[in-house]
């Protein structure tokens, strides 16, 4: 279905980014994993320097380095000495594959590849392999990060360790959101698996000695305990239902929730990005359910100073206007955050095309106001409609700041990827804490807009 | 040393008396984690700085997104090349067929932005499913009275260096298109210089002050109408070779200009960059004034950076870039300002450059093609090296170690070529090497502790054999 925002048959200054990078990321979150992607060589090397620029850490991506011949004849050979060569070089627990719109459109089967491998080299069979298929024709990185995750699920995990954790599936969020995800759980004591676990593998400390492959990440063990964990708790309204860019095919989807279900008959919640207070609660609830633990007084404390927080602002922040842009789950945490504490988001866009984003954001709505929905969007069409939206501020990654600029109103960074400032693997938004953060950000940002746009020079604001 | 056996002879340690006979110019070994890309990069990094042209990507969302805005290269003009334009394939194109996207795509946007010229890339799928791009953009641009010219990129198609060349027959058939044009006395083009930072301005300032009239700067704020009658110049004077090569020889055959490599970093290559030039047009005029300019330069550079000399005196540096060319200029530049070149390496470089590396370097020094972060983090922990030289992908590997690292690459903000740009590169190579942060990294105590250690790569044990 064409958006009636769509003018022009391009994309023009995409607002997404391929499914590849997704599926990267979040092997990235599987310790002792290194991701192939199965395709040409600047598939790999782009989607490298792409999270090299945010994450400003060692981002190390082998590719099956496709050839003219290979693209003709099957891009299994390269494959296989893909695998091999990773497995030497790097000493892998496992090796994550994506596969790439040229290896899926040639038609290679990857599981016969992977068989192939098995037999050809049995040096490496302690070597785990996951692979998921992840044309950048279907669906956009979100849906990449979720393939990998439900790959992981399918390939390497198991049940052979049966246990009271709970297995908790964030996201895309950062290595600082990730962070406060298991200090929630570690205060609570209450044992968590993160699956994927990106709170350090893509911000790790400083190194002694090269790491070829950095420290952190969901274990080998905890892959094997999942299967025989007490439930699962995953973020996020859109993937989640299974809802995602609509495909010739129209194949049923699969969730790493579903999968959970299926293979293991786990039980779940999906509670939505944990931004902002209504939203952080449900998720405390989740999580205070399934543990049958008690809030602790310092979650309680943390939510208190939110709620000051919130009041001291709230005259700075009342009915100012808002541009909201991002993946849809994201962006639906962001929405229902900014609503609660009275900011007008009057534009909310995606790349993303699930047919459940609108009837999502006009749920997590407070305020009466008819914002402009855009699914399937590019910055170009962002921009278009800005002009006519007079925002007094914008959140969303980096790419959006040229429309800032354009507008001359403040950017505030969240998500991924911001190439434009230090620091984007600690930028926080979950939790109580992260939206604290997030709020104050925000905040400061009209303020210093109102200072330096003003001869005075407050000194008190 | 811990290398892949299928990459063993693309790495070597400078010696004299013998050749080097680095194996070179292949295509990247599967699951070695090249830091190349792919055809398509090659092409889009060539054909980008064009302003006034407008690129749009034919083929799923990745390639675009990644590509966008991705260059230093500034404009003096039209901003449009920053935009990106995709044909965004779904699985719908990729079934059926995305010609007709690709058409509409480009009517739309050429009837918006008006430019001079489009360019449509084709990726690797569009290489699969069979688009006739050819046809479109001949309909294209018999409809709409430009030149819509096709870049065969598919990514599988060879190396980044294939991709250079393939922007080159672009760029090729644009030459020549404008025939009416009389160019005054002593008119060069400048091939090869992406204008990062605005460094192309100040190029074209030095060689105007000497009296040369630049006509065709391709790519660097470059403009499509410049690159139509770019063959009526007497001479390309050609920076990155790898890249700008194949278009020099294309026009050498064709019309008969002749061609000289140059190279803009560093005082040593900048001069020469200038004299060859006024050598080449046989004038003393010419010559004299770029004598005058070479003085008036040296004579605040020189003392400018005697400062920078002093204190990075006997640091020792890694350079892993683009060109091989590039590196040439960067171990005598480097030189320069007292650093010692302890590792050099790139992605794409040639026998003769890996050569003249080989000869231009102290003994020992390791020389290495389409190195990797596995290969590259062993040597600068081998060689004890204080500071980095690369691009995005090396930082990281440069930072976790402990090691400086400067930006010598396409993304970079800072103009590090010609004279002003040789005093910004010791300031960055001083800032990063003298920095306070080393203290708390392990590796620096070492270096400045442990004694030189360079075994050389081949008498290592290579854990693979």
């Amino acid at each position: 279905m064409k958006s009636p925002h769509k003018t022009y048959t391009a994309t023009r200054n995409a607002c997404k980014l391929c499914a590849p990078l997704g599926a990267s990321m979040a092997y990235k979150g599987i310790q002792g994993c290194v991701p192939i992607i199965h395709g040409s060589q600047g598939c790999a090397t782009y989607v490298r320097r792409y999270m090299i620029s945010h994450f400003r850490e060692p981002v190390d991506i082998a590719s099956s380095n496709f050839s003219e011949e290979s693209t003709i004849f099957g891009g299994g050979p390269n494959l296989k000495m893909a695998l091999t060569n990773v497995g030497n070089q790097y000493k892998p627990h496992h090796i994550g594959i994506s596969t790439t719109c040229l290896s899926e459109t040639i038609g290679d089967d990857v599981p016969q590849i992977i068989q192939e491998f098995r037999k050809e080299q049995p040096d490496l069979s302690h070597v785990g392999l996951a692979h998921a298929a992840t044309p950048s024709y279907c669906g956009s990185h979100i849906d990449g990060f979720h393939h990998a995750i439900v790959a992981v699920i399918k390939n390497l995990s198991d049940k052979t360790l049966k246990n009271d954790k709970i297995v908790l599936l964030p996201g895309m969020l950062s290595p600082a959101d990730y962070r406060y995800l298991k200090d929630v759980f570690d205060f609570m004591g209450q044992d968590v698996i993160l699956l994927p676990d990106l709170s350090e593998s893509l911000d790790n400390p400083h190194w002694h000695d090269y790491k070829r492959i950095p420290d952190g990440g969901t274990t080998p063990q905890e892959l094997f305990e999942i299967g025989g964990s007490k439930g699962f708790i995953q973020f996020g309204d859109v993937f989640n239902r299974g809802a995602s860019a609509n495909t010739v095919s129209k194949r049923k989807i699969e969730t790493p929730g579903s999968v959970l279900s299926d293979k293991y008959q786990l039980k779940g919640k999906t509670v939505g990005m944990p931004i902002g207070i209504n939203a952080t609660d449900r998720f405390f609830e989740a999580v205070l359910e399934m543990s049958g633990k008690q809030m602790p007084e310092r979650y309680e404390k943390e939510r208190g100073r939110l709620v000051d927080a919130y009041t001291d602002g709230h005259k700075y922040v009342f009915e100012k206007r808002a541009v909201v842009y991002g993946e849809e789950d994201f962006v639906i945490g962001l929405t229902e955050f900014l609503s609660e504490i009275g900011v007008e988001p009057v534009l909310i866009a995606t790349g993303g095309k699930s047919n459940v984003f609108e009837s999502i954001i006009k749920e997590k709505l407070q305020t009466g106001h008819q914002p402009k929905i855009m699914t399937g969007a590019d910055f170009e069409e962002i921009s278009e409609q800005c002009k006519d939206v007079n925002p007094d501020f914008i959140i969303g990654h980096s790419k959006g700041y040229y429309i800032s600029k354009q507008l001359n109103v403040p950017l505030i960074r969240v998500g991924f990827p911001i190439h434009d400032r230090i620091g984007g693997q600690r930028v926080k938004h979950i939790g109580y804490e992260g939206t604290h953060e997030l709020f104050d950000r925000i905040v400061n940002a009209l303020l210093e807009y109102k200072q330096s746009n003003n001869a005075i020079g407050y000194k008190y604001l | 040393m811990d290398i892949l056996k299928e990459r063993k002879n693309q790495v070597a340690t400078a010696a004299s008396g013998s050749p080097l006979n680095l194996d070179c110019g292949k295509k990247s070994t599967a699951g070695a984690v090249s830091q190349r890309a792919c055809v398509f990069c090659g092409s889009r990094v060539v054909l980008y700085p064009i302003t006034d042209a407008l690129h749009l990507i034919h083929g799923p969302v990745g390639c675009a997104a990644y590509t966008w805005d991705i260059r230093g290269s500034l404009s003096s003009g039209s901003e449009m090349y920053r935009l990106s334009f995709t044909t965004d394939l779904s699985e719908n194109e990729v079934v059926f067929g995305g010609e007709k996207k690709l058409y509409k795509s480009l009517i739309e946007l050429i009837d918006k932005h008006q430019p001079k010229a489009a360019f449509v890339y084709s990726t690797c799928i569009v290489g699969v499913i069979g688009d006739d791009v050819e046809a479109v953009c001949r309909r294209v641009s018999k409809e709409k009275g430009i030149d819509v010219l096709p870049v065969q990129s598919e990514g599988f198609n060879g190396t980044k260096k294939d991709g250079y060349k393939v922007a080159c027959e672009a760029l090729d058939k644009l030459v020549g298109t404008d025939n009416e044009a009389q160019l005054p006395d002593y008119s060069i083009n400048i091939l090869g210089d992406f204008n990062l930072a605005g460094e192309l301005w100040m190029l074209t300032e030095y060689y105007k002050k000497m009296g040369v009239n630049i006509n065709a700067t391709i790519t660097g704020d470059g403009r499509v109408d410049d690159i139509r009658k770019a063959h009526k110049a007497s001479l390309n004077v050609v920076q990155c070779s790898g890249a700008m090569m194949h278009l020099a020889k294309l026009m050498k055959d064709k019309y008969d200009v002749p061609f000289m490599k140059v190279s803009y970093f560093g005082i040593e290559d900048m001069s020469d960059a200038l004299y060859d030039v006024a050598h080449f047009f046989k004038s003393e005029e010419l010559f004299k004034k770029a004598q005058l300019l070479v003085k008036e330069e040296l004579g605040t550079l020189i003392p400018a950076l005697a400062k920078y000399r002093e204190a990075l005196q006997g640091k020792k540096a890694a350079i892993y870039v683009g060109g091989a060319f590039k590196a040439i200029s960067l171990v005598k530049a480097l030189r320069l300002i007292g650093v010692q070149t302890a590792v050099v390496g790139s992605q794409t470089g040639n026998k003769e450059d890996y050569e003249v590396l080989k000869e231009l370097c102290d003994e020992g020094t390791i020389i290495v093609d389409d190195s990797n972060p596995n290969e590259l983090s062993q040597f600068v922990i081998q060689t004890n090296s204080d500071i980095f030289i690369g691009g995005v992908k090396e930082r990281p590997i440069a930072y976790k170690l402990g090691l400086g690292f400067c930006d010598h690459n396409h993304e970079r903000k800072e103009a590090l070529a010609g004279y002003e740009g040789m005093l910004n590169f010791a300031k960055e190579i001083y800032a990063t090497a003298m920095s306070p942060v080393w203290q708390f990294t392990r590796h620096h105590k070492m270096r400045s502790s442990v004694a030189l250690d360079q075994t050389p790569v081949d008498s290592l044990p290579n854990s693979k054999e």
